[in-house]
């Protein structure tokens, strides 16, 4: 069965889809409604990098909908340190489980995965590849504040040279006709074949060091952390930690509606003064991963979601 | 010049492999690509830049006693994929060799991204390469999707 390795595996249409799901699932994720579409089912959770939203994230949509879940546990105490090859430890959770929740230092590793297993696999994020379950859940919320995905403007702004929940984010956006803008220090420019695939698709794309004044036209701010653990050089990490600090002074002139997004965790990169503002969404972002996670599962264990959850589900 | 003339640069070989039709300038890398190198025994002669009715410049590799093997020819797809392969035995063309670059190189080379999951080589997946442009050469890793540096592929041969 196929799974989710990058968002070129969904069609507009499947994704559109899978947020309609998402949205329906919303009263199953806040607990207030029990639903066990996906009883009798496990996920196996492999995680090869630490992870706290995606996995328990995973953990929790997985439980809401009345399946279980294995994990993979500490890798340092998992086989792997014995030296075990990734395609023996996909033989080994696909024996085990329905579907497998996957991350990995590695790029490639999930298709890799994919190619060996017979259940299907979420990519939870690649290296510094790809993370199409953080872009469907980053989708819903945007979708949620603006109503579309369609012809919006969205900044995407800190390390986007490294960071793979941008990759996965640009290439769908610009698939919805979403205009962006780059804005990152010079030594965190987004990949260069990256931003020539998005312009043969037609992208309109700008990149920028100047994040602040790209922000007034934004529909969209999505920030990101500059990933210390990407950085093999100390001092080329300081020369870039710190670049932008958006403060609740910087949104003076932004549009009504316009909302920062994160994918968290943040370091110093969105100061506590935005919280407060109509504008931050990344709380909701974070909890709207259960919900597309839920959708996602779902989808990819061929189990539909009823039209109408209110009438199928129970109380809890 | 004729073609004729460009073949006879070099002495005529009694046996081994003509390589023609080499896109100028590109013999060295043809020669990296099959790991001959200087500590090669068997004798090699190499012309660059000769004229070509087909090609404008062209580049010319003989190597004497030593008969290509298909996965040589794999590897020769990479760097020269229009190249003429011909054996030569008592002084004859033996036989023609065709170069067939498909859609894609599965364990010829591995992935050159330093961070992909096949650079750990004890994985027993193939490794392999879908070719996304052939004019020029463009590769991208099937597992990591990495655009190839072609520079770096003689260095990544399996």
């Amino acid at each position: 069965m196929a799974g989710l390795i990058t968002m070129d595996d969904l069609t507009n249409e499947q994704i559109l889809e899978i947020l309609s799901d998402a949205e329906r699932l919303l009263p199953v994720a806040r607990g207030e409604l029990y639903l066990p579409l996906l009883q009798g089912r496990i996920l196996g959770n492999l995680f090869f990098e630490p992870s706290t939203r995606t996995r328990m994230s995973f953990e929790t949509a997985m439980k809401r909908l009345g399946g279980d879940v294995v994990n993979l546990g500490d890798v340092k105490t998992s086989s792997v340190v014995k030296g075990e090859t990734l395609f023996d430890t996909i033989q080994m959770v696909d024996g085990y489980t329905d579907i497998i929740a996957m991350r990995h230092p590695r790029q490639g590793a999930a298709q890799y995965a994919q190619d060996a297993a017979r259940v299907p696999i979420l990519n939870g994020g690649d290296g510094a590849g790809h993370h199409p379950t953080q872009t469907m859940l980053d989708l819903f919320t945007i979708q949620q504040a603006h109503g579309r995905l369609e012809g919006l403007k969205v900044v995407l702004a800190g390390d986007l040279r490294y960071g793979r929940t941008v990759h996965s984010l640009s290439h769908a956006l610009v698939r919805f006709g979403c205009d962006l803008v780059f804005a990152s220090p010079d030594l965190l420019k987004m990949p260069e074949e990256i931003v020539s695939d998005l312009r043969a698709h037609g992208a309109n794309v700008l990149e920028t060091e100047d994040l602040y004044s790209s922000m007034a036209e934004a529909d969209v701010v999505y920030m990101t952390r500059i990933q210390k653990e990407r950085f093999a050089d100390e001092d080329e990490y300081a020369r870039c930690a710190g670049a932008y600090k958006l403060h609740a002074r910087h949104l003076a002139d932004v549009k009504q509606d316009m909302i920062v997004m994160h994918p968290l965790p943040r370091v110093d990169e969105i100061d506590p003064t935005v919280d407060a503002t109509r504008h931050a969404r990344y709380f909701e972002q974070a909890f709207n991963g259960v919900v597309a996670r839920m959708a996602l599962l779902c989808r990819l264990l061929g189990v539909t979601v009823p039209a109408d959850v209110t009438a199928e589900g129970g109380a809890l | 010049m004729s073609n004729e003339h460009s073949m006879r640069r070099v002495t005529a070989i009694r046996n081994g492999t003509v390589i023609d039709h080499i896109p100028s300038g590109q013999a060295m890398r043809v020669l990296e690509m099959l790991g001959i190198s200087g500590e090669t025994s068997v004798p090699v002669s190499l012309v660059m830049n000769v004229p070509s009715k087909k090609m404008g410049l062209k580049d010319i590799i003989k190597v004497e006693d030593r008969e290509l093997t298909q996965s040589e020819l794999d590897r020769l797809a990479l760097v020269a994929p229009d190249a003429h392969v011909a054996i030569i035995r008592a002084y004859s063309v033996a036989e023609k060799l065709t170069i067939n670059l498909g859609e894609e190189v599965v364990n010829v080379v591995r992935c050159t991204f330093s961070n992909c999951i096949t650079t750990n080589l004890r994985e027993p997946q193939p490794h392999r390469l879908r070719v996304v442009k052939r004019d020029p050469l463009q590769l991208r890793c099937h597992y990591c999707g990495r655009p190839q540096d072609l520079d770096e592929l003689a260095r990544n041969v399996l």
